[in-house]
């Protein structure tokens, strides 16, 4: 066991952990940690801060959000060398699940009312601005590789996909990235951005297992499959959520 | 002259419409059996009369405290109004914590007369963190007392930031016939409150014991206000509060005027502590229990001394004090010796975890959680992943989850690393899951409930229908 999982380890890098970490969404963290664990893998977890480096073998990626002053601090920390490494580490394979805010980096810029944009790192093409009305509530998205999602969004930022853009899929119940079009969230390779809280992995383990799956592949080359695991806890959540999102719609 | 006098004399027919309305809308509701009616009244008597509020509260001869913080309001409240009334004074109080302002025009209206006596000569006035502004605006206080900020249902509150940026226009326009008591062990509260018209008394923690070893995940405020490095602390008490500094400026927690330390914890029932104000060394018991329960002591004895109440009197009028119904509670339920505690959000659930789970290290005990997604509770139930439910991983006690969101709770505990047979998801609905959760404890002994806001209410009534409570609004 202790040789394999010195072979299987997982490096998870948790951009700005100690400031971009508002509503619960550590909980992603938790999931792609336990369910890795579950599977006799021993996962490593780095917080990058500011002015800390990539390292150059991070297998996966979390971003959450923040509060708007911590945003422009770690947009200022994500221009030149650290936005590359990023880009470069995602178009090698690597997985990114972003939220919110860490979304919104992870795009063109971000355009607030009244000053200057945010730049962003390009990762993903799309490009959000501020909106005059806040979107809090359930959502259900419906996804043509992951099924139903079930989160919470709490975002006054609208999100338009660019021509060469990918979303996450439909929402069924819920705003979305602008509350227009009817998408949410992006996907490019294996990276994510959306809006959804929840925490989002915890109960949609389907979505948790394609990222780790993802990493794991991006760590060992080999396409392994993962071991199922019993998610009835996970499906009961998940469905409870999605009811209470119909109820509430 | 006494301000009643000069006031109340003169006959306000606008007053006395609103204040006969708003009676009119509580026997209504009381008669309709809609239970406690707390914001109708408000609502209508406000339309007759906007400074309905401003009105009666200027007639009170000691003026009033407003409580304000994210934590222990209705607790703190609640002591201070105990210890004004054993100081001599007769408060008028928004009691049963309905705390918008709506629910404070409400409470101050139904203990008021026609004539615009406002029925007592002291007003304590507990707010509601987004209330708070317009509270102040009415109400211009004798005493502001700042309690604590933390991270609290963002859907309903927004961020950290938010309120602190509403609350400081609000703070500022306070002019020096107010005084502010203010938790200096939080930075954001420091920041408030520097360099303002009203005068500030600052109390704090300087205690050796019940420290924490790092900032835990929930905590905000982690950044320095004037120069945005990160703070450190000298010690760390609850989440963010402590004695705290900026390494790279000179903010740092400033001096205090009344010093808590000696806290002794006793389980699940009450703590004692030494208070130091100016002059001397006090020792104070009371029955609520938990290191956060201490923080509340101090800014209630700290609000007393600013009211005059001698200093034996608060002693005694805390050692009486009974806690607020539903944030800590014991009653005997068939048999069971069963502990409610009221939790709300990350940083008032880990102080319950660590409260629970202090004397043993893990849970022993079994335990009931209740999480509800109602408007009160927050709709965002993401806030159970900020909590440090990995404290519950040691120890062999059960838990069981109840609750609209019962099964998000169930998986955050899985995810905890709880065994899952210690596990125990009850169905949403409180009655039946009450009964399966109480007959899993043996007969004479113990169990723990945490609900939520609604999730109390709904389990409080059940267990007032079956006699176990007093229902609330008889409080």
């Amino acid at each position: 066991m202790t040789e394999q999982s010195k072979r299987c380890d997982l490096k998870l890098a948790w951009l700005y952990g100690a400031r971009m970490n508002i509503y619960g969404d550590r909980g992603n963290i938790i999931a792609l940690t336990q369910r890795a664990r579950w599977r006799g893998l021993d996962p490593v977890v780095v917080e990058i801060g500011i002015g800390e480096p990539i390292p150059d073998d991070v297998d996966i990626f979390f971003f959450g959000g923040g509060q708007d002053q911590e945003q422009i601090t770690v947009s200022r920390d994500l221009a030149g060398a650290k936005g590359e490494a990023i880009n470069r580490a995602v178009d090698n394979g690597a997985a990114m699940l972003s939220i919110c805010g860490g979304y919104q980096l992870l795009g063109h810029e971000y355009r607030p009312y009244g000053a200057e944009p945010l730049p962003g790192i390009g990762l993903f093409d799309v490009t959000s601005e501020a909106g005059s009305e806040r979107f809090i509530g359930n959502v259900v998205v419906e996804s043509d590789e992951w099924g139903s999602l079930v989160g919470f969004e709490n975002h006054s930022g609208l999100t338009w996909l660019g021509g060469g853009a990918t979303p996450m899929g439909k929402v069924s119940i819920g705003r979305g990235n602008n509350g227009k079009d009817g998408t949410e969230g992006v996907r490019y390779r294996n990276a994510i951005g959306c809006y959804l809280h929840g925490a989002l992995l915890p109960k949609n383990p389907k979505l948790a297992d394609w990222l780790i799956a993802a990493g794991a592949r991006r760590r060992h080359g080999t396409d392994a499959a993962l071991d199922g695991l019993s998610d009835t806890m996970e499906q009961t959540a998940h469905r409870s959520a999605v009811r209470r999102a119909e109820q509430m719609r | 002259m006494k301000k009643s006098d000069r006031q109340a004399s003169r006959p306000d027919p606008r007053l006395s419409a609103a204040l006969m309305l708003a009676k009119g809308v509580a026997r209504g509701i009381q008669v309709a059996g809609r239970g406690g009616g707390t914001s109708a009244p408000g609502l209508v008597a406000d339309r007759v009369d906007a400074r309905l509020l401003t009105k009666l509260t200027d007639r009170l001869d000691h003026g009033v405290v407003t409580v304000a913080g994210t934590n222990g309001k209705t607790t703190t409240s609640r002591m201070i109004a105990d210890l004004l009334e054993a100081g001599g004074m007769k408060p008028v109080h928004n009691r049963s914590g309905s705390n918008l302002v709506r629910g404070v025009i409400s409470a101050f209206a139904s203990q008021a007369r026609l004539d615009g006596d406002p029925g007592g000569d002291a007003g304590v006035i507990e707010a509601d963190e987004a209330a708070l502004p317009e509270l102040l605006e009415r109400v211009a206080p004798r005493v502001l007392l700042l309690n604590n900020l933390f991270r609290d249902q963002l859907d309903r509150y927004g961020e950290l930031d938010t309120i602190a940026r509403k609350w400081r226009p609000a703070i500022e326009r306070l002019g020096p016939e107010t005084t502010i008591v203010v938790n200096a062990d939080d930075p954001t509260l420091v920041s408030l409150t520097t360099g303002i018209a009203a005068r500030v008394v600052r109390f704090g923690f300087d205690e050796e014991g019940h420290r924490l070893e790092s900032l835990s995940h929930a905590s905000d405020a982690a950044a320095c206000l004037v120069c945005g490095a990160d703070l450190a602390w000298h010690a760390l008490y609850v989440s963010h509060l402590g004695d705290w500094y900026c390494p790279s400026c000179d903010n740092r927690r400033p001096d205090l005027d009344a010093v808590g330390s000696n806290i002794q914890l006793h389980g699940v029932e009450s703590l004692g502590m030494t208070v130091r104000d100016s002059d001397d060394n006090h020792a104070i018991h009371v029955g609520v229990p938990g290191v956060y329960n201490a923080y509340n002591v101090l800014a209630a004895v700290t609000v007393g001394r600013v009211m005059d109440v001698p200093m034996p009197t608060i002693i005694s009028s805390m050692a009486a004090f009974r806690s607020a119904f539903g944030r800590i509670e014991r009653v005997t339920y068939r048999d069971r010796a069963l502990t409610l505690a009221l939790v709300k959000n990350p940083v008032g659930f880990n102080e319950v975890l660590r409260m629970l789970t202090a004397s043993t290290g893990g849970l022993e005990v079994p335990t009931l959680i209740a999480i509800n997604d109602l408007h009160a509770d927050g709709r965002d139930v993401s806030w159970l992943w900020d909590v440090d439910f990995e404290l519950l991983a040691d120890g062999e006690g059960m838990l069981a989850t109840t609750g609209i969101r019962g099964a998000d709770m169930a998986n955050r505990l899985k995810y905890a690393g709880v065994a899952e047979d210690r596990l125990t998801p009850l169905s949403e609905e409180f009655e039946s899951s009450l009964d399966a959760f109480v007959e899993q404890i043996p007969s004479g002994e113990s169990g723990y409930i945490l609900p939520t806001y609604t999730a109390m209410l709904r389990i409080r009534k059940i267990l007032a229908d079956r006699g176990a409570v007093e229902s609330f609004w008889k409080q």
